[in-house]
């Protein structure tokens, strides 16, 4: 395993020295606000101490990253595949575009996570969000899955106000009894049925071992589910009757 | 020749920080410079610039007069005029120091100053008042001057450069002072010129702004209304003389002033209790053409206090923290920790929600 000081490094040179090192597992210590960490790194599994820039994962592609701090804005903009495993929050637009991949973070997320997520055959997104998140989660969601597990906050909805806000693709879980206020009407909201639960079993399993949560626990609890509610649900925004 | 603001427009985010020491302890300028640094790559060296509270205890019942003079006759004719409404206690060339990358800097010169009390009385003003009319004289009858900083025991030093130069050239480094805000501009509507960048000042009132209101024509002609100018064709000017007009006009309070200028949607205050609703309705109403919108970020520095803000939507990034008795508030959690590395409660307030953090009752004791 390499470690890397980023003490007083610009994210250039920064990003360059973890590219080039000769080990897959690099350490980087002492990160205070570089951008783009982990993109163009393919292969690298990359643990970050600090508080890592914008556009953390960027484009990622066939890289592993573990950050021990917060992250900032836009993480895991345009992913491509990959994880990203954040130990404490997450800034605004949290995998702005993402296209596939992973990002699971442990406390909880700032405004516009997952907006314009999409999918394509079996490429299926998914952002897992341990607490709450912030207004307009799944803005213009077009794929990909996003569940907000809301522990901590079972006493209230844990996702802000206009979820989904512009969706017309993929789904979100809630892990709540209450349900989110300004909903679009673009957007349908069920209660996951066991099916809908056995679909996100892996992946909420895979995010409890990470952050040590029992996962039993999570998966009893009552989900709600948001989809859009048609395949066209716009139609009616732009057509007279 | 240098463009003025509104000379040109260039369709292309900014950077800002902040930090209060609540007990009153007197900080250097060092510390904002550091922390706006490290967000460099949100500014594109356009401009630069610091709000420091507390740097003239020497001075604090004097109003500090910052001007920008294009040329020495601008400065003769703003020093008669100045000598005619005011007591100008000391005046001098602000220190600076010679950084590469600041070049075309116009005359700066610091006027400590009272109102005379025959032209105060005359003006059947109250001071803030004349004061306030006296600083937009200036800017808009005085050709080649302007006055970027009017108030009491604070000062604001902005230049076109990035911010940690500005700081630089302005020998931050030896002031001191309980609250500082800074701001690295990447201007994306006006060329950029030493006046345009931020803070932008008022009597004590600042404003930082990482944003771009779609509001401010139809704000500009309702300040206009009251005696304000926009001189600078940039939109954050006018957020400093909503704040004026609203806080020391209008008598709102802060958190008031918010739900005026970023308040909730219709739909989110229809779901209030009723008396919350009908306070809501009012404020609305009551200052429609004060609804500020698009994307904004603001940290509003004032003599004993500093307010974060962000638009309804939250179309801005901000955080704020606090170790012991200092609050910090930044665009990005990375400026905060590079000076204070184990701040703690880090947090992202809501779309306009106000963050307010003020001197306690020994700082105000030490400072005020």
């Amino acid at each position: 395993m390499i470690t890397i000081d980023a003490k007083n490094k610009y994210y250039k040179e920064l990003n360059r020295e973890i590219k080039d090192a000769p080990d897959n597992a690099v350490t980087v210590e002492n990160v205070c606000g570089q951008r783009y960490i982990g993109t163009n790194s393919p292969g690298k599994d990359i643990t970050v101490i600090g508080t890592p820039g914008n556009g953390l994962g960027a484009y990622l592609n066939s890289v592993n990253l573990v950050i021990h701090g917060n992250a900032q804005d836009a993480t895991g903009d345009t992913m491509d595949s990959g994880e990203i495993i954040i130990h404490g929050c997450v800034g605004d637009a949290c995998g702005y575009g993402m296209r596939d991949g992973k990002i699971y973070v442990k406390d909880d997320a700032g405004y516009r996570a997952g907006i314009h997520m999409k999918e394509y055959n079996e490429k299926i997104p998914n952002i897992i969000i341990g607490g709450k998140t912030g207004s307009f989660l799944g803005e213009y969601q077009a794929g990909g899955r996003i569940i907000v597990l809301g522990v901590g906050y079972e006493d209230k909805c844990p996702v802000g106000g206009f979820c989904g806000t512009g969706m017309h693709g993929g789904e979100i879980f809630i892990r709540t009894e209450k349900l989110p206020v300004n909903l679009p009407v673009q957007v349908e909201i069920t209660t996951a049925t066991p099916e809908d639960m056995d679909s996100i079993k892996a992946v909420v399993n895979e995010f409890c071992e990470k952050f040590d949560l029992k996962a039993a626990d999570i998966l009893s609890s009552h989900f709600y589910k948001l989809t859009p509610n048609s395949s066209n649900p716009y139609t009616e925004l732009y057509v007279n009757q | 020749m240098l463009q003025k603001e509104g000379a040109v427009r260039i369709p292309s985010g900014c950077a800002i920080t902040g930090f209060i020491s609540r007990d009153g302890r007197r900080i250097t300028g060092a510390d904002a410079i550091k922390s706006i640094a490290v967000m460099h790559d949100r500014s594109n060296g356009l401009g630069g610039g610091f709000a420091g509270y507390g740097i003239y205890p020497e001075y604090k019942e004097l109003y500090a007069f910052h001007l920008f003079f294009e040329n020495n006759s601008a400065r003769v004719e703003t020093e008669t005029f100045l000598n005619e409404h005011f007591d100008i206690v000391n005046l001098s060339r602000i220190p600076t120091r010679q950084v590469k990358s600041i070049t075309n800097e116009p005359l700066i010169w610091r006027y400590f100053v009272n109102p005379l009390p025959t032209r105060l009385a005359a003006s059947q003003l109250d001071e803030t008042e004349f004061v306030t009319k006296c600083v937009i004289n200036i800017n808009t009858k005085i050709d080649g001057a302007y006055v970027f900083s009017s108030g009491k025991n604070m000062g604001v030093f902005k230049a076109v450069g990035f911010p940690e130069d500005v700081g630089k050239f302005y020998r931050l480094d030896d002031y001191a002072g309980y609250s500082w805000t800074a701001h690295g501009r990447y201007p994306t509507n006006t060329p950029g010129w030493w006046g345009g960048a931020h803070p932008f000042a008022l009597l004590d009132y600042t404003i930082v702004h990482n944003g771009e209101i779609s509001s401010y024509d139809a704000n500009r002609r309702y300040i206009e209304m009251f005696g304000y100018k926009c001189t600078l064709l940039t939109d954050t000017e006018v957020i400093t003389y909503i704040f004026d007009f609203l806080h020391r006009r209008r008598n709102l309070s802060l958190t008031e002033i918010a739900d005026v200028i970023a308040s909730p949607f219709w739909t989110t205050i229809d779901s209030k209790p009723a008396a919350e609703r009908e306070r809501l309705y009012y404020l609305r109403n009551t200052f429609a053409s004060l609804l500020i919108t698009g994307p904004f970020s603001i940290i509003l520095g004032y003599s004993g206090g500093l307010m974060a803000l962000n638009d309804r939507l939250k179309l801005r990034s901000m955080v704020t923290a606090e170790k012991g008795d200092m609050f910090y508030i930044a665009s990005e959690e990375c400026a905060i920790r590079e000076i204070c590395p184990d701040a703690t409660g880090v947090r992202a307030p809501r779309g306009g929600e106000a963050v307010i953090a003020e001197l306690n009752e020994e700082g105000r004791r030490k400072c005020l």
